[in-house]
């Protein structure tokens, strides 16, 4: 079945839901969104704590309840959610090809937004040596199962380590908690982590070296800091952090990838290089909180509407990269319009200096006051950019550490 | 548990009856009276002894498959390179130059008749050196001598235009068609299948322990109790020799040769068209880089040779010394994912051939020392294998078709249920996408879960629809499959009759 819609949303996570809201309160007509999974609501579905925000009167909301307020908003301003409906490729520059239970259709649009989020790289991504026991698996796959099966040592363990520093080990080590397994330690290879482990041991400066058990795991192998190799018991090995985005529409379609992040390069106004075809959130750099994501859906969603009413594009955009210490810089391109970068350091930064340059023309420089940490990303205001030429040489973003000019 | 056909109704003349799969339970044909004995038990469900129970399943005789593992395919039959040989660079004259030459066009053949994926893609032995360029026409002769006369040599130009990813350095390579990529999980499925729909009974969690060789019976003392039969077939892969040794023959020992691989995401698929092999020198045999059926790109093995026959774990330094060399062959396979890394471990015993035997005195036969080419092989072993058993004795009978059996199609390159629209009107199961990254339907995971042969864990439904398999590794749909598999395995009833 052959269909046309206006914009067609891929992922009904926070970004893609704030995109779909806004769009469809904005009168771009047929806002469409997609998603495979039984259920939308993304990522936050499933992270039972406070920390997103609150509602309307003031009451802290959790993921599931977050993620339900954006389901509501999206329908309520009159966008269609879809679920359990999977877009398998593209069938043209601006089509996509969709399977679900109620069977194939091709389905057109005059805008696509991909917001198809990320993942935690299981085991094999990292390289991992060992055996492949069951018992082995990352937040993610933890949360489902606490979700779907309950909070039931049967389905999880009895003792686990959970491998990673970023926060996102902290909701590991509190979902383990909640379902009675024990949690023998934190092992993270950075020299620091957030606070917030409470009674579990932190190893820090210490990496996994290999996975140990047949059937069932038994054990973790690690080396830490001083180069002493020991084995920590435990049945459940839970990965975490490490992010990848889920970018298997935005490859199909050619997008071409930024090398930090491995999402699709987009410019400030989250536009890809296909015109037409916007990106946000979590494909971008996984890891991210969900209203940094929502905030970038609602930015792409004005993006969109300027192509819907057929606004020119802007020409001419300089690409974006990061050097020194840090892992990554979003967006890749920079436009005419004024947009903020985000930036995370590649490790802890003491009061680091940034500078942001192009074609060896120093933009701005500056010495921030806090202290960087690489799970969390730095936004630079658009003054930081102010001035760069969108038809120039790449701008680059620096960081320096030490005690040079201020 | 019990699946398929009674033990009511048996062959010898009669209509054909599928066999049972058994996994707990005392075993038929222990005690009691003549007729409850077997005629053959094959020892080992992998590829090679499916396929001999398959062949055996063709005669109106009374076989069982007997298999430790709680599955079959268990153990070298499903992490191995996946290689559908032509036998090109075996050993000219030997047993296993001939079967793996006859089993390339019989599993080609069967391929095509039950749905497992083939592509034959060809391979291209890569020279990087000189000494390697100048081995390349004593390829070409001994494949000649194999009986492979296209093979061909082909310049550095030709290698590019055919293989534009290959890294720098490469001086010429040797044109091999017809090696080609294969299933090797439905291999063994489609065989072990085939033999049970025509009447073999596969008893898996049984591993043999003890046997007390008999006239007219042996009795086999397996962990799930007795079994009586009167011709034994030996197929136990890294566990050969250890069979061996029940019965008293002690004529080799299995070395196990452990291979690590790689396998990287599908998005590495479009850098390789061909299987690129490494030209074997003095330092080794290299690794290979391969396209999969399921649409990935795998590299390995390694060779390593050790005492454990468990040690299937990966190690840092094998992972490292992989991406290397795998780096020089196709310099941007480094840049994706990895989504699976294993081991498997060959049954090698010293000799550059096969350890076929009939011990006629003890209506035994052994199959060992299948090394690295036993997929390949398998159908021209178990008609090998035949023979040797009516050597022992063994009067088959006359012949009669096998039931029809299609596998489950897990190649990218052949049509999947979630692009079926006239399946997902019928079924809409088949339009619900569980495994999001393999593009695995509920539908197919309620089939396999209903099949002949049921997998024994999820491992066993990952090889049978490669839910899980793919580059997320069950991050998203890991609970709703262990769900589904809990769902299939504990309905109220479902352990009647298991006779405890």
């Amino acid at each position: 079945m052959n269909r046309t819609v206006d914009v067609l949303v891929v992922g009904a996570g926070p970004a893609g839901l704030a995109a779909a809201a806004r769009l469809a309160a904005a009168g771009a007509g047929r806002v469409e969104v997609l998603e495979r999974e039984p259920e939308a609501g993304g990522a936050p579905r499933h992270c039972v704590r406070p920390g997103f925000g609150a509602d309307a009167r003031g009451r802290p909301l959790d993921g599931p309840g977050y993620a339900r307020r954006a389901v509501r908003e999206a329908l309520r301003a009159g966008a269609t959610v879809r679920t359990g409906v999977s877009a398998t490729g593209w069938a043209g520059p601006l089509a996509l090809d969709v399977t679900s239970p109620a069977g194939l259709e091709r389905i057109a649009a005059r805008a696509v937004l991909l917001a198809t989020g990320a993942r935690e790289r299981p085991r094999s991504a990292r390289l991992v040596p060992g055996t492949r026991p069951a018992g082995v698996l990352t937040t993610g796959e933890l949360q489902r199962t606490v979700a779907l099966f309950g909070a039931r040592r049967e389905h999880v363990g009895r003792r686990a380590v959970v491998v990673g520093g970023e926060p996102v080990a902290r909701g590991a080590v509190r979902t383990l908690r909640s379902a009675g397994v024990e949690v023998a330690a934190v092992v993270t290879e950075l020299p620091c982590v957030p606070v917030g482990f409470g009674a579990v041991p932190v190893l820090t400066g210490t990496v996994v070296t290999e996975l140990l058990g047949r059937g069932r795991a038994t054990g973790v192998a690690v080396r830490g800091r001083d180069g002493r190799a020991s084995v920590l018991r435990c049945d459940t090995v839970v990965l975490t952090g490490d992010w990848i985005p889920d970018h298997e529409l935005a490859r199909a379609r050619g997008l071409p990838l930024a090398p930090g992040t491995r999402g699709p390069v987009t410019d400030g106004a989250f536009r890809t290089a296909a015109p037409g075809v916007f990106a946000a959130g979590g494909l971008l750099h996984g890891g991210e909180p969900a209203p940094v994501a929502a905030t970038e859906g609602r930015a792409a969603a004005d993006a969109v509407l300027d192509h819907l009413h057929g606004l020119p594009r802007s020409t001419g955009t300089a690409p974006v990269t990061a050097a020194g210490p840090l892992r990554w810089v979003t967006p890749g391109l920079l436009g005419p319009e004024a947009a903020p970068l985000l930036v995370r350091p590649e490790r802890r930064l003491v009061r680091p200096v940034l500078t942001v340059a192009q074609d060896g023309v120093r933009l701005r420089s500056e010495r921030l006051r806090g202290t960087l940490v690489p799970w969390r990303s730095v936004r630079l205001g658009p003054g930081w950019t102010r001035g760069a030429d969108p038809a120039g040489g790449p701008v680059t973003v620096r960081a320096e550490e030490g005690s040079a000019e201020a | 548990m019990r699946a398929a056909g009674g033990a009511d109704g048996r062959r010898r003349g009669g209509a054909r009856v599928a066999g049972e799969v058994t996994r707990t339970g005392p075993l038929p044909g222990g005690e009691g009276g003549e007729g409850a004995a077997y005629d053959v038990v094959v020892v080992g469900a992998g590829v090679v002894g499916a396929a001999i129970a398959r062949a055996l399943a063709r005669h109106p005789l009374r076989v069982a498959l007997v298999e430790a593992a709680n599955d079959v395919g268990d153990g070298t039959s499903k992490a191995n390179t996946a290689i559908l040989h032509t036998g090109f660079d075996a050993v000219p004259g030997t047993l296993e130059a001939r079967l793996v030459r006859e089993g390339h066009r019989l599993l080609t053949a069967y391929a095509r008749e039950t749905g497992i994926p083939v592509e034959p893609l060809g391979a291209l032995l890569v020279a990087r050196d000189e000494a390697q360029r100048a081995a390349l026409p004593r390829l070409a002769e001994k494949a000649g001598r194999n009986g492979h006369r296209t093979t061909r040599i082909i310049g550095a130009g030709e290698l590019a235009a055919r293989e534009p990813h290959v890294g720098p350095g490469a001086l010429a390579a040797l044109d091999v068609p017809g090696e080609s990529i294969v299933c090797p999980w439905t291999t063994v499925l489609a065989y072990a299948t085939q033999a049970v729909r025509s009447g073999v009974d596969l008893h898996l969690n049984c591993r043999v322990e003890e046997v007390r060789p008999g006239d007219p019976h042996h009795r086999l003392v397996t962990r799930r109790g007795p079994l009586r039969t009167r011709h034994l077939v030996n197929a136990c892969g890294l566990y050969a020799d250890a069979f061996d040794a029940l019965v008293g023959r002690e004529d080799f020992t299995v070395t196990p040769r452990r291979g690590q691989l790689l396998v990287f995401d599908k998005f590495a698929r479009d850098l390789v068209r061909h299987i690129l092999l490494p030209v074997p020198g003095p330092l080794g045999k290299g690794v290979l880089v391969s396209p999969t059926v399921y649409g990935n790109v795998m590299l390995g093995p390694t060779a390593e040779d050790l005492d454990d026959r468990t040690a299937t774990g990966t190690t840092a330094g094998g992972i490292a010394g992989l991406l290397e060399q795998g780096g020089r062959v196709l310099p941007a396979l480094l840049d994706e994912e990895v989504t699976a890394v294993y081991a498997g471990l060959r049954a090698a015993t010293g000799r550059e051939d096969y350890r076929i035997a009939a011990h006629p005195a003890l209506r035994y036969v052994t199959v060992g020392g299948i090394r690295s080419t036993g997929l390949s092989a398998s159908l021209a072993i178990a008609e090998h294998v035949l023979g040797l058993l009516a050597d022992c004795g063994l009067d088959p009978g006359p012949e009669r078709p096998l039931a029809p059996v299609r596998v489950p199609n897990l190649g990218e390159a052949f049509p999947r249920p979630y692009r079926d629209a006239g399946l997902i009107a019928r079924e809409p199961d088949f339009g619900a996408v569980v495994c999001h990254c393999e593009r695995v339907t509920r539908g197919e995971i309620r089939a396999a879960l209903a099949s002949t042969i049921p997998p024994g864990g999820l491992d066993g439904l990952r090889r049978r629809t490669r839910a899980r398999g793919g580059r997320c590794q069950g991050n998203f749909c890991g609970p709703e499959v262990r769900a589904l598999f809990e769902e299939a395995r504990n309905p109220p009833g479902a352990y009647e009759g298991d006779g405890r």
